[in-house]
């Protein structure tokens, strides 16, 4: 059975003040014009963290209103990249510098392990930061050498306003993952952080104006998806809407952006990953990557490796070692640094989950462990795995969002190919093995955007993460995400007298 | 006054028109008949007559064609080629399309009211050569290996994205042809075309040079229709990956939202414009009037690029007038066929009565008529005077809405900041044209004017490496260049721990 973690740690953990609660327009925190306020709950305790501003269209308006002077006029687009790279450098410095503060706020917020906020997560935050801080001095178009006598070349330029629409389930990962290429290509912007998380978000609006963003340039809209997402999907002055969420809010924020200006979109959506076990692979190591591929961050991570495919040679020592592994994981406060596993987000995604687990046992699965909530205040659920699942069962189709595994068996490569493949998601695989060609064919196979091999969760700033079929377009991270934010001019004009084409 | 070519008749005494041989829909490398069985009219313009009856093709013959495509994707060997085999039989392909050009030209001709000289002198041979570009590259695409920030190997791979749905315009046939199935062939996709329901025929043509060139079953299926059903079913198909249109801002909209609301797929846009021609004080006055002239009423201003809005600095404008109606007298409208005329009829009676109801708009808000101003009096067919109106200002309906006629609006600026300001207000942002020899006026207007392709000191100069798209609602993404093949094409990261490298 899973361990659960003992008492509560505010004895060891001072909770911060929460000092952010207000819209961040041009600059400066303010109420919405409504004057509404909205809930910002502690799933670990099911009560009220603080309350904060609620925005609507109104708001989005303003927002896009600075946003738009900020670009059309302000220094920001204008800027040498190297100064933008000087001012992202120091928005990264104050990350660091308040790095306790922002992993007790996601801790807080979105039940993000807050061990691993502060030894890793807000870091690498503002080393993302770092990274597209670089590139700002590095914006290449081409000339081309034209086929008669003409100079012909391409200038790239930022797309202007954009509209960030940001989940839950990491709160800085994905502010910093928008935020940070569309601020070097010399973009500005209007943020909507998820309801359930927005307290990070202000802060981040906070450090980047400490650190010399100037007014406008980030603008930090909460409130919720109906109201204030809409309006910013379907705004005619926004040029492009950067949107990572589900793929049923995808399908409308795409339309959206259709029925209105034509707006470009990138959607970083759903999926239900498989993880794939091959016969060579070593179980002891493979099988703890199995379960965290699957439960970490409570199964709330969009390439989570929901469907566990093991080879029948290993299959049953495989299951055995998952078992043993599954004996240590730790359910309980976040803040507690013996903890593996936090509350799912909110009551929602809790009954969401609890459902789905109802479904897999009423539709045949076995169920190995786990399989009820935890037995205590908040919105814990534990660790679950169910075997013997087949294909056409709920629980391998639709994306759970919860800590929740279906282990299935194969036996050949041809099969296990098909049948990872058979999903409408196509976001991410991981392959477990050391034979290079089984390597090789598999990932040439799946229709994933992001496949690991002897790996899972491995990303890198460098690396591109973005999904094929329903789990969206465009990519995060990497250069990539960089030349989203940007749109391709071409000018030619004749020569003469030239040695040459 | 525009001047009209004498033509007896209207069948040519000029070329022979060609049988029409194929009216069918293509769906895995067989003409078929629609699977309701029903046709539809194809018209010449030129007399409003029928030429062909094509088989009308509705959502079950997209479903067939889809499928075909998918098998060919999923399991047939042209994804599977290697990039220089694509090549050859593009190749050849191109080949073909050169041998039959004159009968092609002829097809676009009565189908589109294209003049036959141009036809047969530039866009086929071009649309040839754009497979040629694309066959070119077929062999060279490439992915990144990424040096990691730890121990990892990590690269990018570029994938074919799969079954295409290409909706094409009726402005350019061939050429539009070429643009969008040149690329996805390169890069290893299947596709379905579904050409204008007004300009059917050559697509059909190329399907069947295609076959002959060996381009495999199903790899490129032909679905001819109309937008409501055919183009409908492509857009909210559940199996097709990838949609690429050209059209109107306002169907754009339509294909993006099918999208959305089907599959997800992603979308290229080319739209419409309403691009500025700007001409300033410095401007070589002859040669840039001769230039505004074939901006505005080339194919009879059925193209998206138009330079629409005639901005000319108050130094030269008077000057300039002169020399615009000058050179619209000796602007020859008629029979397509004839190799002296500059301007054959419009696609069709819709686009014919909307374009004379713009220049009735324009008269009734204002602006002051220059010349033509009204249908051909004296001949049968859409035949339309190429008209220039002077004293337009930014808020009227001819300034403001895409005519996509023969309609030149003029319009008088004095500073650079207002020129540019008068630019750009408008939802469109497709092309600009800005005429200078100042090196400092070009480069300030060329990177002040939101548009995706700026012609400075010409117009209308397409380059088959020159990429070519629109920025706000003229769409997105690119076509021609190297990044068209990227429509085509999507990126797989792969990472894999690495363990005893000298390096990272």
């Amino acid at each position: 059975m899973t361990g659960e973690s003992n008492g509560n740690l505010e004895s060891c953990f001072k909770i911060p003040e929460i000092k952010f609660t207000k819209l961040f327009i041009n600059g400066e925190f303010v109420n919405s014009i409504s004057g509404k306020t909205f809930e910002s709950i502690d799933s670990r305790t099911e009560e009220v963290i603080a309350n904060i501003s609620e925005g609507d269209k109104e708001d989005v308006d303003l927002a896009v209103q600075v946003a738009r002077q900020a670009f059309d006029n302000g220094p920001w687009p204008r800027l040498p990249g190297s100064e933008r790279r000087n001012i992202m450098l120091k928005f990264a410095d104050l990350i660091d510098e308040n790095l306790e503060e922002m992993a007790a706020l996601d801790t807080l917020d979105a039940a993000n392990l807050y061990s691993f906020g502060k030894a890793v997560q807000i870091h690498s935050g503002a080393e993302l930061i770092r990274y597209y801080a670089g590139a700002a001095d590095k914006v290449h178009g081409e000339t081309l050498k034209m086929s008669r006598d003409l100079h012909g070349y391409t200038l790239v330029e930022p797309i202007g306003v954009v509209g960030h629409i940001i989940p839950w389930n990491f709160p800085t990962q994905m502010f910093v993952m928008k935020v940070g290429p569309a601020l070097a290509a010399g973009c500005t912007m209007v943020v909507k952080p998820a309801e359930q998380t927005p307290l990070s978000a202000l802060y981040f609006a906070y450090l980047a104006k400490q650190a010399g963003v100037p007014d406008g340039v980030i603008n930090v809209v909460t409130g919720f998806g109906p109201s204030v997402g809409a309006a910013i999907s379907s705004h005619m002055d926004i040029d492009m809407v950067s949107f990572t969420g589900s793929t049923v809010t995808g399908h409308k924020v795409m339309e959206a952006a259709a029925t209105s200006n034509l707006k470009v979109v990138s959607l970083e959506l759903g999926g239900k990953s498989p993880f794939i076990v091959f016969n060579d692979a070593d179980v002891d190591t493979i099988a703890p990557l199995a379960l965290t591929a699957c439960l970490f961050n409570q199964g709330q991570i969009c390439v989570a490796g929901s469907r566990l495919f093991v080879q029948e040679g290993i299959y049953d020592k495989f299951l055995n070692k998952l078992l043993e592994e599954v004996a240590k994981w730790v359910v309980g406060d976040p803040f507690d640094p013996n903890v593996h596993q936090g509350p799912q987000i909110d009551k929602k995604q809790y009954d969401k989950v609890l459902s789905y687990i109802e479904h897999g046992k009423r539709e045949g699965a076995t169920l190995l462990t786990g399989g009820k909530p935890l037995d205590r205040k908040g919105y814990y659920i534990e660790p679950t795995i169910f075997t013997d699942v087949t294909d056409d069962m709920t629980i391998a189709k639709d994306e759970i969002f919860g800590p929740v595994m279906s282990v299935m068996k194969f036996k050949s490569i041809e099969e296990v190919i098909k049948r990872a493949n058979k999903t409408k998601y196509g976001l991410a695989a991981g392959i477990m093995t050391n034979d290079m060609n089984i390597a090789n064919t598999v990932s040439r196979s799946l229709k994933a955007g992001t496949i690991w091999i002897n790996c899972y969760f491995a990303f890198d700033n460098d690396l591109a993460v973005g999904g094929y079929k329903s789990s969206g377009f465009g990519k995060d991270m990497g250069m990539d995400a960089f030349h989203k934010y940007f749109q391709l001019k071409s000018i030619a004009t004749p020569i003469y007298n030239s040695p040459w084409l | 006054m525009s001047s009209e070519s004498n033509g007896s008749g209207v069948e040519s005494s000029f070329v022979k028109i060609p049988q029409i041989k194929f009216t069918k829909l293509f769906i895995n490398g067989e003409f078929v008949e629609s699977l309701s069985g029903k046709t539809f009219e194809t018209i010449d313009p030129r007399t409003g007559e029928v030429i062909a009856k094509i088989s009308e093709g509705d959502k079950e013959d997209v479903d067939l064609a889809v499928k075909a495509a998918r098998q060919a994707f999923d399991h047939g060997p042209w994804p599977r080629l290697p990039g220089s085999e694509r090549r050859k039989i593009m190749l050849k392909f191109a080949d073909l399309i050169d041998k039959n050009v004159e009968e092609i030209a002829a097809l676009d001709t009565i189908d589109g009211g294209k003049l036959y000289s141009l036809a047969k002198a530039l866009e086929i041979p071009g649309a040839a050569e754009h497979l040629r570009y694309c066959a070119g590259a077929a062999d060279k695409i490439h992915g990144d290996t990424l040096k990691m920030s730890r121990e990892l190997q990590a690269y990018t791979l570029h994938e074919p994205i799969g079954v295409v749905g290409h909706i094409i315009p009726w402005n350019s046939p061939s050429y539009m042809f070429a643009m969008k199935v040149g690329p996805a062939l390169a890069a290893g996709c299947t596709m379905l075309v579904k050409p204008a329901e007004q300009t059917p025929l050559s697509a059909l043509y190329y399907a069947h040079l295609a076959k002959l060139a060996g381009i495999p079953d199903g790899v490129l299926n032909v679905v001819t229709g109309y937008g409501r059903t055919a183009g409908a079913a492509i857009t909210s198909h559940m199996d097709i990956d990838k949609v690429s249109f050209t059209g109107s801002t306002e169907v754009g909209r339509l294909v993006m939202q099918a999208a959305a609301l089907s599959n997800l797929k992603p979308v290229s846009l080319e739209l419409g414009g309403k691009s500025p021609f700007i001409v300033f004080d410095d401007a070589d006055i002859d040669k840039i009037a001769s230039l505004a002239l074939q901006g505005a009423f080339i194919n009879k201003g059925e193209v998206c690029v138009a330079g629409s809005r005639v901005f000319v600095q108050q130094g030269i404008y008077d000057k300039f007038l002169i020399k615009l109606v000058e050179k619209a007298k000796s602007w020859v409208v008629g029979d397509p066929f004839d190799p002296n005329v500059h301007q054959g009829p419009q696609v069709d009676k819709n686009q014919y009565e909307r374009v004379l109801k713009f220049i009735e708009i324009g008269k009734k808000e204002g602006a002051t008529l220059l010349t033509g101003g009204g249908k051909l009096s004296n001949r049968n067919g859409y035949y339309i005077e190429p008209t220039i109106f002077s004293d337009v200002s930014d808020d009227m309906t001819i300034a403001k809405e895409e005519i996509f006629g023969p309609i030149m609006s003029v319009l008088k600026f004095k500073t650079v900041e207002e020129v540019i300001k008068r630019a750009n207000a408008t939802k469109y942002g497709l092309a600009a044209g800005i005429m200078t020899n100042d090196l400092n006026i070009a480069n300030r207007v060329s990177r002040s004017i939101r548009a995706g392709v700026i012609w400075i000191n010409c117009f209308l100069d397409f380059d088959i490496d020159l990429p070519f798209g629109g920025y706000k609602m003229s769409g997105f993404g690119k076509e021609m260049g190297m990044e068209s093949l990227n429509m085509y094409l999507h990126v797989k990261s792969v990472a894999t721990p690495i363990y005893d490298s000298p390096w990272l």
